[in-house]
């Protein structure tokens, strides 16, 4: 391991739960209000997992009042207070950017059966 | 350094004008290492800060030069250890004159107050604290012959309308008959990078001295692996 990557170790978190794209997460973000912090819960379905290490993101896509709404956080972020998986999906694809074109039913992630 | 205080308007010719040529602000402080690479850390504020790791391997003073007997002041020092087999007699004459462990090269900072340093001290990255402003020097890396695109920002010309084999080419590069000659400093194509280089105003983010390892926020010139010079900032606000 080279110095830059063992610096890199150092900032990563050790509570991330393993989830895939396709899966249903709820992210609970800190929020700071003035000088109150809060937590704010945004629930949706994770359509991309990108990049390694400190720099890993993922991409969480929601219906908010009929409206799309995608948010993209760093995965090792402070900001965030932890990641909770609602469900798993069943999907064949790493990127889920096609569910951007879909409406309604078809807009859906098959559940994952066992 | 006052700019205010540069201009003669309003005081009488002699009394408080200082020359323009002074100049206030020098080199206090510099250390030598070698340029790790970047990556990012998070900030208190849980923001993401772009660093440039800079490694300080063993960064020893070598020889002193004062103005009494060199004209000017500074310290030289050497980075990192060489078997001594390997040094050229010249080379292993100046480590053994001045009884310091030999390393990989020789650097000469200039520094405006030498009398707190002595022969063989180690440098270490607690030189600079977290905060503290710096410029880095360092050889920026060799793009080769270089057109004019690339080297200085051209526009370049049209890629259609019957333009041939001009579409990368600087276009005019002056008049006619009057001056009937390209003036000097005329942006051409040519050598590109491998200089040395100075980025200023680069701010300390963590200093290790323990792992002897500065992380400085931003870009940092040279490759991976480089010699990079760190010294307090010349044009930092106070």
């Amino acid at each position: 391991m080279n110095l830059t990557e063992s610096i890199e170790q150092s900032q990563l978190r050790d509570d991330v739960p393993a989830f895939a794209p396709g899966d249903t997460v709820k992210v609970h973000v800190k929020v700071i209000e003035g000088t109150r912090e809060r937590v704010q819960i945004f629930q949706g379905v994770v359509i991309a997992r990108r990049g390694a290490s400190i720099r890993e993101s993922f991409t969480v896509r929601k219906l908010s009042f009929g409206v799309g709404v995608e948010r993209t956080f760093p995965l090792h972020s402070p900001n965030i207070e932890k990641i909770e998986v609602v469900t798993r999906g069943d999907v064949r694809r790493a990127k889920l950017y096609y569910l951007r074109d879909r409406v309604g039913k078809s807009a859906k992630v098959k559940e994952k059966r066992y | 350094m006052n700019r205010a205080s540069l201009q003669p308007s309003g005081l009488a010719w002699g009394s408080a004008f200082r020359p323009l040529t002074e100049v206030e602000i020098m080199t206090v402080k510099a250390i030598v290492g070698e340029k790790v690479g970047m990556t990012q850390i998070w900030d208190e504020d849980n923001n993401i800060v772009p660093v440039t790791v800079v490694k300080i391997t063993p960064c020893r003073v070598v020889q002193i030069k004062s103005p009494e007997t060199d004209g000017y002041s500074a310290i030289q020092v050497t980075t990192g250890n060489r078997d001594a087999g390997k040094l050229t007699r010249p080379e292993a004459g100046h480590f053994a004159k001045y009884g310091v462990a030999p390393g990989t090269e020789l650097v000469e900072l200039r520094l405006d107050d030498v009398s707190s340093y002595s022969v063989g001290q180690e440098l270490t990255a607690d030189l600079f604290a977290a905060g503290d402003l710096v410029d880095a020097v360092g050889t920026s890396k060799g793009k080769g012959f270089a057109g004019v695109m690339k080297r200085h920002n051209f526009a370049g010309q049209r890629a259609t309308h019957g333009a041939h084999l001009v579409h990368r080419m600087p276009g005019s590069i002056g008049q006619c008959a009057t001056p009937s000659r390209v003036f000097k400093g005329q942006r051409m194509a040519g050598h590109m990078g491998n200089e040395r280089t100075t980025t200023q105003n680069l701010k300390i983010v963590q200093s290790d001295a323990e792992q002897n390892l500065i992380m400085v926020k931003g870009a940092v010139p040279g490759p991976k692996g480089g010699t990079v010079i760190l010294q307090n900032a010349v044009k930092a606000s106070a």
